[in-house]
């Protein structure tokens, strides 16, 4: 086992190097093109596309003979995947040009149509003698290890065109992916551009068929593009992270059918995908779950800090300074225990001056200074509510309630120059940071 | 061209199934979820195949509850993935559903050792052998014709709740019929359907049947009801005009045209897609025609 994983991760076969390098090769082109795929919204394009290819594989299977051409020849099934790939995204873009029918609805009418007139004709050649359909199983389930070195350079050629052409027109095709309208007002060549896109993607589906086959191609075009979005929120990254994932994934995809003989290589590509794709979905350093809820929690932490203190001033203001938890918890409906660990906290960091019975405590200069620069926000938030954004007075104090935890020091100057000096006396607190008399 | 008693059984699956998918293909339309038969009928694999592995036997109820809490599962766990992780629509279906399918490839391969299951027999059907049979009546009609009366009840039951739900959830919610349950119901049922009718007519069919005839009815109707009643209609028309090109024309054709002149029949389940796609492609042109050289004619039907 150990000897045979070695043998493999080193290269040592000229098979396992011709294998491995075009399964790496397709993955990355398949995730670049498919990160294009996804901010477009098509993704499941490459699935009817990949379905599509199968009336043309399986007619120039059955043409071959007449043309004196091996029917086994990848490149001459290639091309009959080309011809109908692309009959079969013009059938899409008829449909969504021709009727009300939605775009979801075309993709699926033209993936189902195709397949079964594929299908049909796949059942013609099943009856050939020779048992000669075992040569297009290989594109149906994707079989790698069946490419040999020419087909190799085939995807290395295709590769390099699909990283070429999305490097040179990178920034023609992010407008396209964000702002079709002003690409196309601003003269930009609009349909070309999304023609030369969706031709790469046929492209990359006719190089994927050997890899992972029809059904399974648009695998790599969604799933290393979709992972990518939860690392970065930059497009060039993006595109990296999902090109390095696809051609990752294929990789790992490769060496462990080397190791587990018997299992479906493309499948394992695939599950190496997913794989990475659920690690990201959790860890991701952009959008990952565990990040949000981290970043969630930390909001939510500073939202009740600062609601506690400005209660805590508020106290104050109206009575003693020295202000005892019953009166706090009258202002807001918390929960006792939230309420006390939240002030343990505050005065753990310095903010309040606590008895040690915990029953009372006092803002302490910090904690002055801190109260008071958010009670000055909330109420100049509150008095520009009511004199400028035509807000019923009811509902201003919970408006203000949630806006004051964003407001930064340039939007507070801004409203304390919109806002008379009669108002500002009345309402709002001096500023700590300036001294006012 | 022989015609025999197998080729009337053949026909009679094929439309009953046919019009069993067309009904909750409706819906899936109207709801712009079309694509999720599509990715049902590739994420029940893995749900078969565990079936299969912890049962040990062909036995179709333990199939049936995998294949259906597989289809569940792409449902619930796409939509997760969609809000939770923000990603696109499509793109979350396409994640789970490739995912499942390839989980599911490697599956079978593993239980190959323990039942025959072969992903081509999932994937084409095996029509022509299901209907051989030696009771008068082939089980697979009697199951298909079950599931046809299954889902049309259903749909007259709830047509009022699916219609609203289709349209306007929000309305719906705001006026007391749960929306979201009525979604699920409806991926319950696409799934219940996508698997009974795997056995006999395979997956393809039945991708083409939810989708196809709806779309082609769309054309002709604006009213739900108009829109089911043309959907069965094009789903039977399909299974008919797809068997007979299956065992007469298109082994003719498709022999001339390539210079085998040996061919036999061929797939049924493949013709009847395909042929369902010759009556869309036919329907959408003639629309056009209409629109373009009689404007007054489109008014009432189109």
């Amino acid at each position: 086992m150990m000897e045979s994983f070695w043998r493999v991760l080193l290269l040592q076969d000229h098979n396992t190097r011709v294998v491995m390098a075009g399964a790496c090769l397709f993955g990355a082109a398949a995730g670049l093109a498919g990160t294009f795929l996804l901010l477009r919204k098509r993704s499941l394009l490459g699935d009817t596309l990949g379905h599509a290819t199968l009336p043309g594989i399986t007619l120039a299977f059955l043409l071959a003979e007449t043309f004196g051409i091996s029917p086994r020849s990848f490149l001459w099934l290639a091309l009959g995947a080309t011809i109908s790939g692309v009959a079969g995204m013009g059938a899409v873009l008829l449909i969504r040009k021709t009727s009300r029918l939605k775009d979801d609805a075309a993709l699926a009418i033209v993936l189902s149509v195709f397949f079964g007139a594929g299908i049909a004709m796949l059942s013609a050649i099943q009856q050939l003698p020779g048992g000669q359909a075992a040569g297009l199983e290989r594109l149906i389930y994707g079989n790698p290890a069946s490419m040999t070195s020419s087909d190799a350079w085939f995807v290395l050629l295709a590769s390099l065109l699909v990283a070429g052409v999305c490097g040179f027109l990178f920034k023609e095709f992010t407008l396209l992916c964000f702002d079709e309208s002003y690409a196309l007002t601003a003269g930009w060549p609009v349909r070309p551009l999304d023609a030369l896109l969706m031709g790469l993607v046929v492209l990359v589906t006719i190089v994927g068929l050997q890899t992972v086959g029809i059904l399974l191609v648009v695998a790599l075009l969604v799933i290393p593009p979709a992972a990518a979005r939860f690392w970065s929120d930059d497009l060039r990254a993006m595109a990296l992270v999902a090109a390095g994932a696809g051609g990752l994934s294929s990789l790992v995809g490769v060496v462990a059918s080397a190791l587990l003989p018997g299992l479906p290589t493309g499948a394992l590509i695939v599950l190496s995908a997913a794989l990475f794709f659920g690690v990201s979905l959790l860890v991701g350093k952009k959008r990952g779950l565990i990040i949000r809820h981290l970043l969630e929690r930390e909001a939510a932490r500073r939202l009740r800090r600062e609601h506690v203190l400005r209660a805590i001033f508020e106290c104050a203001e109206d009575m003693q300074p020295v202000v005892t938890l019953e009166q706090v918890l009258a202002k807001r409906p918390w929960k006792k225990n939230e309420l006390r660990s939240e002030i343990s906290q505050l005065t753990d960091d310095g903010l309040l001056t606590t008895e040690p019975s915990g029953a009372s405590f006092q803002l302490n200069g910090r904690g002055d200074s801190e109260a008071r620069r958010l009670v000055r926000n909330h109420r100049l938030w509150e008095i520009y509510l009511l004199n400028h954004a035509d807000v019923a007075p009811a509902r201003v104090d919970r408006d203000a309630d949630l806006i004051e935890h964003v407001l930064d020091q340039r939007l507070v100057d801004e409203l304390e120059d919109l806002l008379d000096e009669k108002a500002r006396e009345r309402l709002v607190p001096g500023n700590p940071e300036k001294k006012l008399p | 061209m022989i015609w025999t008693e197998l080729d009337t059984w053949i026909v009679v699956t094929g439309a009953l199934t046919a019009m069993a998918c067309a009904v909750p293909g409706v819906f899936l339309l109207l709801n712009k979820q079309s694509m999720l038969g599509d990715a049902i009928s590739h994420a029940v694999l893995p749900g078969l195949a565990i079936g299969f592995l912890v049962s040990g036997t062909r036995d179709p109820l333990p199939m049936l509850i995998g294949a259906v809490l597989a289809g569940l599962f792409t449902g619930v766990v796409s939509g997760v993935i969609e809000r939770r992780g923000r990603v696109e629509t499509g793109a979350s279906l396409g994640v789970v559903f490739c995912s499942l399918f390839a989980l599911g490839l490697i599956l079978i391969r593993i239980a190959a050792d323990h039942v025959d299951l072969d992903p081509g027999c999932v994937l084409y059907g095996a029509l022509e052998l299901a209907v051989i049979d030696s009771a008068p009546v082939p089980r697979i009609v009697w199951q298909s014709g079950a599931i046809l009366f299954l889902n049309l009840a259903l749909a007259a039951v709830f047509f009022k709740e699916l219609q609203l739900a289709a349209f306007d959830p929000r309305f719906a919610k705001a006026s007391g019929i749960p929306s979201g349950w009525i979604h699920q119901g409806l991926t319950i049922v696409t799934a219940l359907t996508t698997v009974v009718a795997f056995e006999s007519v395979g997956s393809i069919l039945v991708i083409a049947m939810l989708i196809v005839p709806g779309a082609t009815a769309m054309l002709l109707s604006r009213r739900v009801a108009g829109v089911l009643l043309w959907s069965l209609v094009v789903a039977l028309c399909s299974a008919v005009l797809g068997h007979l090109l299956a065992i007469s024309v298109g082994p003719a054709w498709l022999g001339w045209l390539t210079g085998h002149n040996d061919l036999g029949s061929l797939s049924s389940a493949g013709m009847m897609a395909a042929s369902a796609g010759g009556i869309f492609f036919t329907f959408l042109a003639a629309s056009r025609l209409v629109q373009r050289f009689l404007p007054s004619l489109q008014k009432r039907t189109l």
